[in-house]
């Protein structure tokens, strides 16, 4: 092996706290240092960071390194890249893991080539080869229809970006101990060629799709913009979001970021409806996770019965009004 | 404005799951005999990005394609929608590629190529899915890049760009010469006509191999692929009407606490 040391994860905050990518990160980030008796660092980058980043020590990080500069307020792939690099080059860890989030996304690849290394994205699944001691990052490909299993023999670190909700997020113990240190990656600030010039944030009302643990999904079968009301009642009673496949969002029927798949959110909460979708593999990439799959289609041969649990057959109109009553019905009961 | 595309040819991701098959020695997929192959649908929506620009600023547009003999058709496809020129890259030794190599036999052939002031990348591959690509172009030439572009304005020697994030938008601002990687928020991508289609199939192709290109080493291998075992089936819930069957779907999901 080589002299390098560490598995760094890459840490976010959402609304001040780590977010939930982050205490899943640090599940797995455990897991691997433990099995390759090394410690588990995180990092995070921005401006402003505040005290939640050392929660990151309860959920399994023997160090937090922070890169707290006013640079960092927005992300932007030029710094971040740029600090990344600098952080990587000094600390030298073997694995270096982010979230499969925006900033993931952007950040990793660019970074890997930087780094002259190798990078697999989306995975969920990461486990240490017993005797190589390499990484093995499993990846859904061709839509989910197969899975691939990489190794990065040469370049280092080893990287991976990791889809959210596939991971056991490490449990709060709030006795450990650990050291945050700050990190100053000494860029040169002009060098920095591009720059954020605004931001819209979506109007999110209620719980955010990626964080539900129910989600009720429209698709091209709901033909129209008023369905999708009824969808969001039936949300509601079950304390869950609405999604929708890409040809609702794409015809303004429901907002675009109410989209699930591949472009869109990757979810995978413990139910999932489909109403009126088809369940094209770009959409079932974005779901297939789900603990329990429900779907109503009138078309049995649509492909999302092929992954579905349960499925009524159907004309969505007859069935979900009759359905949604009975939910109400049996949920006043509890 | 000096444009260049790149597009990958794929097998159509949305083929029914009953004809996907693999060939697991190969660690490729196996195209089903009446299946055609496509272009990746994200690339599809880098060619109309470019034309968006195309038809509002004089423009050159090259489309670039690495793959076997076949990602002709898709570069001539991208012909008929509006593109000028293409260039394939194709040699036995391209195959078996990483996004490493890919991106790196892709940055040498724009290097070969020259001038350019924009390239456009889809945000990820149909098939693959590696999303890594267009960065890795952006890395190897040292230029900007922004992921996951929505809009795209290129005005005095710089794009300001809207990237689709998790929670909103985001405008970002890069000067020129620059790589961005497209989102389908871009808009649908415009149809050709059967006469254009025709014309387009005319137009000569060059091909470059690794006497142009020297390819370099991937960084990733791949150990195995394999079709994750599916033995769910589907329990299906019926009624005498629809209604009814409603109505026993939520009594299911009551029995399995699923609700």
């Amino acid at each position: 092996m080589t002299g390098r040391k560490d598995v760094v994860i890459v840490g976010e905050l959402s609304d001040g706290n780590l977010a939930p990518t982050t205490t899943e990160l640090l599940g797995i980030g455990r897991k691997l240092a433990d099995e390759l008796g090394q410690e588990l660092s995180t990092l995070f980058v921005g401006s402003g960071i505040g005290e939640a980043v050392s929660e990151a020590i309860f959920f399994g990080a023997d160090k937090v390194y922070v890169i707290d500069k006013p640079l960092f307020k927005d992300y932007l792939t030029d710094s971040y890249v740029g600090a990344f690099e600098k952080f990587v080059k000094q600390i030298e860890p073997e694995l270096l893991l982010f979230g499969h989030t925006s900033l993931g996304r952007d950040l990793a690849p660019r970074l890997a080539f930087r780094l002259g290394t190798g990078l697999t994205q989306d995975c969920v699944e990461l486990a240490i080869a017993p005797e190589t001691k390499l990484l093995q990052k499993t990846k859904p490909i061709y839509g989910g229809n197969a899975l691939a299993i990489y190794v990065c023999e040469e370049g280092r670190p080893q990287m991976a970006t990791i889809r959210a909700k596939v991971m056991q997020p490490s449990t709060e113990d709030t006795s450990r101990k650990g050291e945050v240190i700050p990190f100053d990656p000494g860029l040169d600030e002009a060098a920095i060629i591009g720059k954020v010039i605004g931001k819209t944030k979506e109007e999110i009302i209620g719980i955010k799709l990626e964080e539900a643990n129910v989600i009720v999904c429209g698709g091209r079968g709901l033909s129209r913009p008023e369905p999708f009301r009824q969808l969001e009642e039936l949300a509601r009673m079950l304390n869950g979001a609405v999604g929708a496949t890409r040809p609702p969002c794409d015809a303004k029927w429901c907002p675009a970021h109410y989209q699930v798949g591949l472009t869109g959110k990757l979810v995978s909460p413990s139910l999932y409806i489909g109403i009126g979708l088809s369940g094209a593999s770009q959409h079932q990439a974005g779901m297939s996770g789900s603990k329990t799959i429900v779907a109503i289609n009138k078309d049995p041969e649509a492909n999302i019965f092929g992954i579905a649990h349960y499925g009524v057959v159907g004309e969505y109109e007859k069935v979900l009004p009759a359905f949604m009553e009975k939910c109400k019905e049996l949920l006043s009961k509890t | 404005m000096n444009m260049i595309v790149c597009v990958k040819e794929i097998l159509d991701p949305e083929i029914p799951a009953k004809s996907f098959k693999i060939d697991p020695e190969a660690k490729r997929a196996i195209k089903p005999q009446d299946v055609q192959l496509v272009i990746s649908d994200y690339d599809e929506s880098a060619v109309e990005a470019a034309l968006k620009i195309k038809d509002s600023l004089e423009s050159k547009i090259t489309v670039m394609s690495l793959g076997n003999e076949s990602a002709r058709n898709v570069i001539w496809r991208c012909i008929a929608m509006g593109a000028d020129e293409g260039v394939l890259l194709s040699d036995p030794l391209f195959n078996d590629s990483d996004s490493f190599a890919t991106a790196f036999v892709l940055a040498e052939a724009i290097k070969k190529l020259g001038d350019f002031d924009l390239i456009l990348c889809g945000r990820q591959e149909g098939d693959w899915d590696a999303g890594q690509v267009g960065s890795g172009i952006a890395e190897l030439l040292g230029i900007p890049s922004v992921t996951m572009v929505g809009n795209i304005e290129a005005k005095d020697g710089r794009v300001v760009v809207e990237r689709v994030i998790s929670d909103g938008r985001e405008t970002v601002e890069v000067p020129l010469p620059a790589l961005v990687t497209v989102s389908s928020e871009v808009g649908e991508p415009r149809y050709p006509s059967f006469r254009r289609v025709r014309e387009a199939s005319k137009k000569e192709i060059p091909t470059w191999n690794a006497q142009d290109i020297t390819p370099a080493k991937p960084r990733n291998k791949m150990l195995s692929l394999f079709v994750p075992p599916r033995e769910l089936k589907c329990e299906f819930i019926t009624g005498e009407i629809p209604e009814e069957a409603g109505i026993n779907l939520a009594l299911k999901l009551r029995e399995v606490k699923a609700i």
